[in-house]
């Protein structure tokens, strides 16, 4: 194992029951330090029970994880120890007060007292949460206590930390605020370990991700690099002009495949399989046209996603 | 395959906050209602009716615990052997279960600890909670009874009021151990207290209807031609009294009730424990009929019934802690 992976997974398999069906199916996941991977696909994909497996909650029925160096089935308090987790709809006890939730997970944590209560008021800071730390958890709001999972994760000064749909459920400014955080543990040399089925949203964050479909990473590497894979090199531009026949003028260009109203907004989008921005900014502002925007469209997950399984539905 | 670290890990932690929740819950509140009122009636019922025996009994301390009006034939002790498995299974229906429905197992369990923490901080706490009451129960009993009775307890009596307490916590281990093996084994906390409500009520007032039916059909297959006759000897009716009663000794609180009634009444002994002196060399030569049993042999007496109730408890614990093992972590 290289020193930068922190969470390797060979051939891992988890099978419940005797069915034929396996809810992960031979994985192969090489995490680095210091980065943010997301872990993508519908519910019921087999993120949650990968997850599990990583962390030695559950048994993996072949292959091998390692976490941090350790296993986590022979060695679970090694590991614990030193990762962070966010279940999905995380719950705490909603008769104690948020500072007593983290003074128990301390106290589990083997955190001595001074020093917990120090990095109690750290972390809550940090999410933001301070005015509320006496609060009981009753009080709080859903994108509250994902915070407050969070400041759990921070508190232990996990080295991993795997969140598990941490958005799902949060209003778009809450998820906003929420995803600024994971940046922030990044930041701070955290490797991240995110899943969702929301596929836009995470996408801004991750590093790496992979795409799972029933039990299988159906692809995984950069979003750029999936791009590529998926829908080829594509170079697509969204152009705002103002000008006559912009739209007959931008066909014209070697290169573009189609210009067509975007699915939303104003402009144009103009589809080519090469890098057109010069030509286009020529071709827009020629006769008295003014050019009032341009710029690359990134490849959408969302677009990979469906694109891929259009194309392995249709191979089936 | 060894584990790595200690197993106990954290179960300080766990029972310490068990405890704590216990203590400041509603079901507290409860329990502290049935505490005072149940040791505010015994107490009444002593100044009533106890009053003009100090003088005539030595024991009038133990029978605070034993005694029953003519009109409502339920002693203490007796109030007790129904009180303490609801008061245990009120504790631990929903221990587990429960963590589950907050959605608090998984984020509990990714910390670094092993279940058996969890666990067993939790049926720790259960039994200290239990205990606490007990105690409180047993402190009001006595010091209503100095100021009613007006006399002292003497040593003997306080150590028997020490060694029921010790019991009745071990009874209720019991239960307490089967309230939480329903609540690994049920995910609705509602079911988990139905079918622990379910075993006591089968335990308490159903089977001392059936064992004896069961003694009875059972009866022609194990005793001896010369019974069958007509013609038993003291030996072969204090062996098919000791089946009898042994079939009556799967419920928990037949069990409870024969240690109880060991440990307060040194004086008042079953026709079969009678029986069971004269034939017992250990006990034979040291028991005068009619005479009280001394402390040590008291505890001598109910010894069995007590590792019985430890032991019950432990076995049941144990199925818990398998099948929680095993358990998926994932809601």
């Amino acid at each position: 194992m290289s020193d930068d992976l922190v969470i390797e997974a060979k051939g891992l398999t988890r099978r419940y029951g005797r069915g034929p069906t396996l809810a992960v199916d031979h994985i192969d996941l090489a995490i680095k330090k210091g980065e943010i991977f997301g872990l993508l696909g519908p519910n019921g994909a087999g993120k949650t029970t990968t997850i599990l497996m990583v962390l030695g909650l559950t048994e993996s029925t072949e292959g091998t994880v390692s976490v941090l160096g350790h296993d986590p089935l022979r060695e679970p308090l090694q590991v614990k120890r030193r990762v962070g987790y966010l279940p999905d709809s995380v719950g705490f006890y909603d008769n104690l007060s948020a500072r007593e939730n983290l003074i128990f997970t301390a106290r589990l944590a083997g955190i001595d007292k001074a020093e917990a209560g120090k990095r109690i008021e750290e972390s809550m800071a940090r999410v933001r949460l301070t005015d509320v730390l006496d609060n009981r958890v009753a009080t709080y709001s859903r994108g509250m206590r994902q915070r407050l999972g969070l400041a759990e994760i921070l508190m232990k000064r996990a080295e991993i930390a795997i969140l598990d749909e941490p958005t799902s459920g949060l209003d778009p400014h809450a998820t906003f605020e929420f995803l600024e955080m994971i940046r922030g543990l990044k930041a701070d040399g955290v490797a991240v370990l995110v899943s969702s089925h929301a596929l836009e949203q995470v996408q801004s964050v991750c590093d790496r991700v992979a795409l799972f479909n029933k039990g299988k990473i159906a692809l995984q590497g950069t979003v750029e690099e999936l791009g590529e894979q998926v829908l080829g090199l594509r170079h697509d531009l969204l152009v705002e002009a103002d000008g006559q026949d912009i739209a007959a003028r931008l066909g014209k260009i070697e290169g573009v495949s189609a210009v067509e109203p975007p699915g939303s907004g104003r402009g144009l989008l103009v589809r080519a399989d090469r890098d057109v921005t010069a030509e286009v900014v020529a071709a827009a502002t020629r006769d008295g046209g003014r050019l009032r925007q341009i710029r690359a469209i990134e490849p959408s997950l969302q677009a990979i996603y469906n694109r891929y399984f259009e194309g392995v539905k249709d191979a089936a | 395959m060894r584990r790595e670290g200690s197993p106990f890990t954290g179960t300080g932690a766990v029972f310490a906050k068990e405890y704590a929740d216990h203590l400041g819950s509603a079901r507290m509140r409860v329990i502290e209602a049935l505490v005072v009122i149940v040791g505010v009636v015994v107490v009444w019922v002593a100044m009533r009716d106890l009053k003009d025996k100090v003088t005539q009994d030595q024991f009038i301390f133990l029978r605070l615990f034993t005694y029953a009006p003519e009109s409502n034939p339920v002693n203490f002790a007796g109030l007790l052997t129904f009180l303490i498995p609801l008061v245990a299974i009120g504790l631990g229906f929903d221990a587990i279960n429960g963590e589950f429905n907050r959605r608090t197992m998984s984020r509990v369990l990714s910390q670094p600890i092993y279940r058996d923490a969890l666990l067993i901080g939790k049926f720790l706490a259960g039994l200290a909670t239990l205990a606490t009451g007990l105690i409180a129960l047993w402190l009001l009993v006595m010091g209503g009874g100095l100021i009613v009775l007006g006399v002292p307890p003497s040593g003997e009596e306080v150590a028997r009021g020490l060694a029921f307490l010790v019991i009745a916590t071990a009874y209720g281990g019991v239960w307490l151990a089967i309230a939480m093996l329903c609540s690994i084994i049920f995910r609705s906390a509602a079911t988990s207290a139905l079918t622990a409500l379910g075993i006591w009520l089968f335990f308490s007032f159903l089977w001392p209807v059936i064992a004896p039916a069961i003694f009875d059909g059972i009866l022609p297959l194990i005793a001896p031609q010369r019974v069958l006759a007509g013609s038993a000897t003291a030996d072969d009716v204090a062996g098919l009294l000791d089946v009898q009663q042994l079939i009556m000794r799967f419920s928990p609180t037949v069990v409870f009730q024969e240690a109880w009634l060991g440990v307060f009444s040194p004086d008042q002994f079953t026709e079969q424990q009678i029986m069971r002196i004269r034939l017992d060399p250990r006990l034979g030569h040291r028991v005068i009929p009619g005479s009280p049993l001394s402390f040590g042999q008291s505890l001598l007496m109910v010894w069995p019934q007590f590792t019985f109730m430890v032991a019950g408890a432990i076995v049941i614990f144990t199925l818990g802690y398998v099948s929680f093992q095993r358990q998926e972590v994932r809601a």
